[in-house]
């Protein structure tokens, strides 16, 4: 099972490679692209992309490392993102990122153990005129109050 | 569609599309930018769809889906055509009712009109509406009309007529003499005048060149490019057409936040639909002039917003600046010569070329010409997107536009300029807003963020917010910036944290100094400005927290505690219910009490607490007064608990 899961996997990969033939400057629109498709980044898959467009492996990582929205770790079945732009911020955000950590028991950029949840903060989503905001899985919740969150969470299992 | 090649060739297309257009025909726009997204506008569609089919009407009621209006707070947003009646909050719910009262019976539905906060004034059009009233709209008037994935919605507004008349009508130094004669300055942050720096790449050695757009809007608070880009794509590949044609660039880039999908999306149909009608890609209207342009999606970084980090990310390359020897308008992407262009900088183009640069200049003050769109947020009570002319007032802004304060909580400051902006206090509110005075106030423009902060927000946290926001995105190349980021967090946190000692401030200020002079990009030399800027206006705030251990505005942890006031506790259990800690004792007629060593100060007790009751209070600076002996707590009868003054 996991093994046909790899292949397939591989397949996709080299399918996004092929898209981007014969361009320049690739790299940082491959990995978005593969990031998108899986929600992370694999090894397995940094190192396909090292081999088929020959671009060191370190050199990748240093790319995915940088940027904050590529993931080098398995993310869980739903992403949390909490606002904390300086909007979201001054509309009482931080009060709702600690009651979503406090819920899910786990800190900002972590995982639950059983995968349900990947939590992470971001500087400012674009509709800073509802915020506080939080979006789950690309849903935009807006106007968020702490006692909020318990129900927002429990939509999603 | 035959593709356009020329200008005759546009007009008279033009003039088919709006002959095609019955103008008196029922009409309903509904703004679907990603605000109005988030608020349900795609429910909304699909419920008009279904209305319009259930009463037989899809024929005779056309539907346009647009972009951005600007009060994202209200949305979603539905003008209905010819009347133009603006209904706010409109939900699914709504919608039969939209379609039989509105449309068919000719009937207003008062209760989705605006309402005049005050005076209880229901208004009908969105230009009644003070948010709107004030503004000048001319950058941003496009999304209302416009449904993004339609490029004859564009051309009918004469879209595209300006890149005709440039193409056909002047030679590339008369596109770029008009556009410095407008001196239309950057709006991407810092100020510079877009015709010269064209200048520069024109006359740098190496092909080809490039002309690239800035929509990585990294600055938090700020969406206006997003809004623009999103609701009115083609107004700004027009304008980075039209630059191109007066660098000379032939290759051009949209740099764009993969964070904005909608943007990236919508963006994407434009240029198909703009080179399927001729108006991109090779002999552009006929002309001979060929321009191919290409989206690079950024990923998330605020540093890869400065101009060579993003034509490093550009070229596939980790998003970190170049050290500047060589400007990018003379070496930029892969050495050549490349202009880079904010979105809201290119969406005014078209305009100067269409009506001249002496109608741009009598917008605006003498140094800041035309409009600028501002994220007008916080603490005000109209949220969103404001266009005004340059050399407006703060406090027009703030209080005509945006409705003053919420919950009648006093006004603190107004930050502007992004993380490395600054905060402007009360006593500056009628100061005209440009890049000049906002600089003289020791803030600046940036993009245009405006985030409205009340006496509940502490000025000192908020510093560290930046400076920590700052110290996170700092590429680290540099030791000036990242070092100095770090110490500055450090001296803040300890602050915060009732830490603070005398001497902090001096501190702060000399790193500022070091800082600016010695960082490689502007994100080291205007790091220091929140902390610089809130110094000079707010240091008796900064003094409250290192010598008295006490936040004015109740807001950090450390320095506060909670305490609920057995006068007014009427033992209603909600806070100790809701309290995560289990840190509240009491029980039903028996007076609370916060167990003080259980606290984590999450502040659940004072936000559920009845604000009828107001029994939970914040204090900061004093020890929490003693609690009752346990005979005293008992609630007796009749007599009358709760309210009343603090
Ligand atoms: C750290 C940093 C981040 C920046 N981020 C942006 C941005 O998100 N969008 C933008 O248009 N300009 C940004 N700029 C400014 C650009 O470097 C550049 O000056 C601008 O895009 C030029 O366009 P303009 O002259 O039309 O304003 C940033 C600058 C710095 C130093
Ligand atoms: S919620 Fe307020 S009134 Fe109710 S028990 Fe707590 S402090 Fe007292
Ligand atoms: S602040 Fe939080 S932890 Fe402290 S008493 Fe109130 S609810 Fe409990
Ligand atoms: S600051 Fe939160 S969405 Fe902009
Ligand atoms: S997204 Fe609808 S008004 Fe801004």
């Amino acid at each position: 099972m996991v093994e046909i899961d790899m292949k397939m996997k591989m397949q996709r990969v080299d399918e996004i490679i092929e898209g981007y033939k014969g361009e320049e400057g690739v790299l940082i629109q491959l990995l978005l692209d593969i990031q998108s498709e899986f929600n992370w980044i694999p090894h397995g898959v940094i190192a396909r992309i090292s081999e088929r467009l020959r671009i060191p492996k370190s050199h990748i990582y240093r790319i995915a490392s940088f940027y904050k929205a590529m993931s080098l770790n398995p993310v869980g079945r739903h992403i949390i993102q909490v606002c904390l732009g300086t909007a979201c911020q001054v509309r009482g955000a931080p009060k709702i990122l600690d009651r979503v950590e406090e819920n899910l028991k786990i800190k900002e950029g972590g995982t639950t153990p059983d995968m349900r949840f990947s939590l992470k903060r971001v500087n400012c989503l674009g509709c800073c005129a509802m915020g506080p905001v939080v979006v789950v899985d690309g849903n935009y919740h807006g106007k968020i109050t702490p006692a909020m969150v318990e129900d927002i969470l429990g939509k999603y299992k | 569609m035959p593709r356009l090649n020329s200008k005759e060739d546009l007009r008279a297309l033009r003039r088919k599309i709006v002959g095609m257009r019955d103008l008196t025909m029922p009409y309903i726009t509904l703004c679907s930018g990603t605000a109005c997204h988030a608020t349900g506008s795609d429910a909304v569609a699909a419920a008009i769809q279904k209305e319009l089919e259930k009463q037989g009407l899809t024929e005779e009621v056309g539907v346009r889906r647009t972009g951005c209006h600007g009060f994202c707070e209200r949305g979603p947003i539905i003008i209905v055509y010819p009347e133009e009646i603006c209904y706010l909050n409109v939900t699914p719910e709504d919608v039969p009712e939209i379609i039989s009262k509105t449309i068919k019976g000719k009937e207003i539905i008062e209760r989705l009109l605006y309402a005049d906060p005050n005076t209880g004034e229901r208004m009908v059009h969105e230009q009644d509406i003070p948010f709107y009233k004030y503004q000048t709209r001319l950058v941003f008037s496009g999304n209302l009309w416009v449904d993004p994935a339609n490029i004859e919605d564009y051309i009918a507004l004469g879209g595209y007529r300006a890149l005709a008349k440039a193409l056909q009508e002047m030679t590339p130094e008369e596109v770029m003499e008009e556009v410095k004669r407008a001196n239309l300055r950057g709006r991407g942050g810092g100020g510079f005048p877009a015709g010269r720096k064209w200048e520069t790449t024109r006359d740098a050695s190496g092909e080809p060149k490039y002309a690239i757009v800035n929509c990585d809007e990294g600055d938090p608070g700020a969406y206006m490019d997003r809004s623009i880009m999103e609701g009115n794509p083609h107004r700004v590949l027009e304008g980075l057409t039209i630059a191109a044609y007066a660098i000379g660039a032939t290759h051009g880039f949209v740099y764009v936040r993969q964070e904005y999908p909608l943007a990236v999306s919508n963006l994407a149909i434009a240029l198909e639909q703009a080179k399927e009608y001729g108006l991109l890609g090779e002999d552009i209207l006929g002309s001979g002039f060929d321009f191919d342009v290409k989206v690079h999606r950024g990923a998330g970084a605020f540093i890869s917003g400065e101009s060579s980090a993003l034509m490093n990310a550009i070229e596939g390359k980790v998003g970190e600046p170049r050290p500047k020897y060589v400007h990018t308008s003379e070496a930029g992407i892969w050495d050549k010569p490349s202009n880079l262009n904010n979105v809201e900088t290119l969406a005014n183009v078209p305009l100067i070329i269409e009506k001249g640069a002496d109608w741009f200049g009598s917008i605006g003050t003498e140094g800041s010409k035309g409009t600028k769109i501002f994220s007008l947020v916080g603490k005000v009570n109209n949220t969103g997107l404001v266009e005004v002319p340059m050399g407006t007032t703060l406090r027009d802004i703030i209080y005509k536009i945006g409705g003053g304060i919420r919950g009648g909580k006093k006004f603190k400051g107004v930050q502007t300029g992004g993380p490395s902006g600054g905060i402007i206090p009360e006593q500056y509110l009628d100061s005209p807003v440009d890049f000049d005075e906002l600089t003289k106030l020791g803030s600046m423009m940036g993009s245009g963020g405006m985030i409205v902060i009340d006496e509940d927000t502490c000025i000192v946290d908020l510093a560290r917010y930046f400076v920590d926001f700052l110290c996170d995105e700092s590429c680290g190349k540099c030791v000036p910036c990242r070092e100095g980021l770090k110490r500055m967090r450090d001296i803040l946190d300890a602050m915060v944290a009732g830490r603070g000692k005398e001497g902090d401030i001096e501190l702060l200020k000399e790193i500022a100094v070091v800082m600016k002079k010695a960082s490689l990009c502007a994100l080291g030399t205007t790091a220091a400005n929140p902390a610089l800027s809130t110094i000079r206006y707010f240091r008796d705030e900064y003094e409250a927290h290192i010598k008295e251990k006490r936040c004015p505005a109740l807001v950090c942890k450390d320095l506060i505690s909670y305490y609920i006031d057995p006068e007014k506790c009427i033992a209603c259990l909600k806070c100790l219910k809701n309290c995560p800690e289990g840190a509240i004792e009491g029980e039903k007629k028996r007076i609370h009490v916060i167990d003080q060593s259980k606290c984590v100060k999450c502040g659940i007790c004072y936000d559920v607490c009845p604000p009828k009751v107001g029994a939970v209070k914040k204090i900061s600076g004093k020890p929490v007064p003693p609690s009752l002996p346990e005979v005293e707590r008992a609630i007796r009868k009749g007599k009358k608990r709760g309210g009343g003054s603090d």
